[in-house]
């Protein structure tokens, strides 16, 4: 497919609900203004947008952007863009409000970023596993973590191929200085697909539930530049305590008391040296490989530094 | 423990030195509930800090309930903790704690004036832990390494200064440009005490063979 034709199918997408256009009529009017009076693609693109926009009697957000930019997912850095995806619909997750559709985690091979379908956008069903081409999808951001909604304007297109995805593996290193509320010894609803953690023998969605024991870590790891928030699952905490889930709770059923797992284990890892390696969502780093830094700390080579400066 | 905060302070890496030396306390807006920060002279901004030192004399210094003072010695100088009621996890530890030990302190500089007038700067801990000699090592020479890199920017942005009339094209280092303002203290001293940091550690890693 040639490029004018390409951007023509573009625009066209963005019309074929609104006004009886063909894709000919569309690459007819882009290419009069790329060809024969050598408009740049862009100012094309958004002069044809205009022609179609005012013939429907649209305004520009009715329809999006007109100019979204195919992208990986590690370079969704800033709010409010209109952009294109091909990813991975890596794992659904229940809608927690009845205005969202579906949402879910996406992967592309340069990282993974969480989706929002809105229910009044009326788009067809995405599938875990499944490969789609996303195009007009719009970033989102909240506390620093991105996200992309697919909207009324967006189109889906499901594809043939396989593709790998990245888990976005980053790796950190500094001391371990804090250990957040939710560590320890927990209890998670034991409702189907929930999991959620228990507050009080509660569980936000499905109230009072007997709940199942798990360990895990919310930690911060800094290293004085930036801090990280780390979460270790049962076998990383496993691993990093040296206590097991059965010993755990032996220890929380001899105190009578669930925090005193908690409290031994931020006495053995807070103000601790570690090297974190993982994946990350949002701002988490998930604990896959974890190394106590132990050996000595080389001085000479800052030594000559400072003695230079 | 602690809750999520909204945007997670970085804990400071600073030799003692340079902290109590840090006594101008500042917040970036009129909101109530902002962040204080303490204005370090290498030039930064340190709301919370992380320690490692040793941990030499803890006293009870409180008069109708507990107030616990520890200090905390680095080869700079010495941390003064202080954690009473409102920090029970960090006093217990300054009361069970036989000293001298190794600690690891993460807390938030705190500044009080003297009945004669002097600014003093002290350390009221979120958590006390005791670590081992390898991590005060990595501590002093990661310690040595924060506080080059913004003795470096200090520095950068100094020599940009002097031509006043040379226009805007500087780097921009707010916190350095308040350092200035408010300290008198050459940013040179805290190289020194980098250096005096390094050598006090590499003596005890490195010993000379003996012949
Ligand atoms: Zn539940």
């Amino acid at each position: 497919m040639s490029d004018v034709r390409q951007h023509a199918d573009d625009i066209h997408d963005q019309f074929s609900d609104h006004i009886d256009v063909s894709v000919d009529d569309v690459e007819d009017r882009l290419s009069t203004l790329v060809d024969e009076y050598k408009v740049p693609m862009d100012e094309a693109r958004r002069s044809v947008t205009n022609h179609y926009l005012e013939e429907a009697g649209l305004e520009r957000e009715d329809i999006s952007s007109g100019s979204s930019e195919h992208v990986n997912v590690e370079d969704v850095d800033e709010p409010e863009q209109w952009i294109d995806l091909t990813a991975k619909v890596i794992e659904l997750w229940d809608p927690r409000s009845d205005s969202v559709a579906q949402v879910g985690l996406l992967g592309d091979p340069t990282g993974t970023i969480k989706f929002t379908k809105w229910a009044k956008s009326d788009l067809p069903s995405l599938e875990e596993g499944g490969v789609y081409e996303l195009r007009n999808v719009v970033t989102d951001e909240y506390q620093g973590r991105y996200s992309v909604k697919l909207n009324s304007t967006t189109v889906i297109e499901e594809l043939e191929e396989e593709i790998e995805v990245g888990d976005d593996t980053s790796e950190v290193e500094g001391a371990l200085v804090d250990m957040q509320s939710g560590s320890g010894l927990i209890k998670r609803c034991p409702v189907e697909g929930c999991t959620r953690v228990l507050q009080n023998g509660r569980c936000s969605e499905h109230g009072e539930v007997e709940g199942e024991f798990d360990l895990r870590i919310k930690a911060v790891v800094d290293d004085g530049i930036d801090a990280h928030e780390v979460i270790f699952d049962k076998e990383a905490t496993e691993e990093l305590t040296g206590l097991s889930l059965e010993e755990a709770k032996e220890m929380a059923m001899d105190a009578l008391d669930t925090t005193i797992v908690a409290d031994e284990i931020a006495d053995d890892i807070v103000g601790t040296y570690y090297r974190i390696e993982g994946p990350t969502f949002g701002r988490y780093v998930l604990a896959d490989d974890v190394s106590e830094l132990d050996g000595p700390a080389d001085a000479e080579q800052l030594l000559i530094k400072a003695r230079s400066m | 423990m602690s809750g999520a905060e909204l945007t997670r302070e970085v804990a400071r890496r600073v030799f003692a030195s340079e902290f109590n030396d840090s006594t101008y306390a500042f917040k970036e807006s009129d909101d109530e509930r902002a962040p204080n920060y303490a204005l370090l002279p290498t030039g930064d901004r340190a709301n919370r800090v992380f320690v490692v030192g040793t941990l030499t004399e803890t006293e009870d210094v409180g008069e109708e309930s507990e107030y616990w003072r520890g200090r905390v010695v680095d080869p700079t100088g010495t941390f003064f903790v202080y954690a009473g009621q409102y920090q029970p996890e960090a006093a217990a530890a300054l009361r069970d704690t036989e000293p001298p030990a190794y600690a690891a302190v993460v807390g938030k500089p705190r500044t009080y004036e003297t009945d004669d007038g002097t600014v003093n700067v002290s350390l009221r801990p979120e958590s006390i832990a005791i670590v081992d000699e390898a991590t005060r090592d990595r501590w002093v020479v990661e310690t040595a390494e924060r506080t080059l890199e913004r003795v470096e920017a200090f520095e950068e942005w100094e020599a940009e200064q002097e031509p006043p009339e040379s226009g805007s094209t500087a780097p921009t280092n707010e916190y350095a440009k308040m350092a200035r303002e408010r300290y008198d203290s050459p940013v040179v001293n805290y190289r020194n005490d980098v250096i005096q940091a390094l050598e006090s550690i590499e003596g005890t890693q490195n010993p000379e063979p003996t012949t």
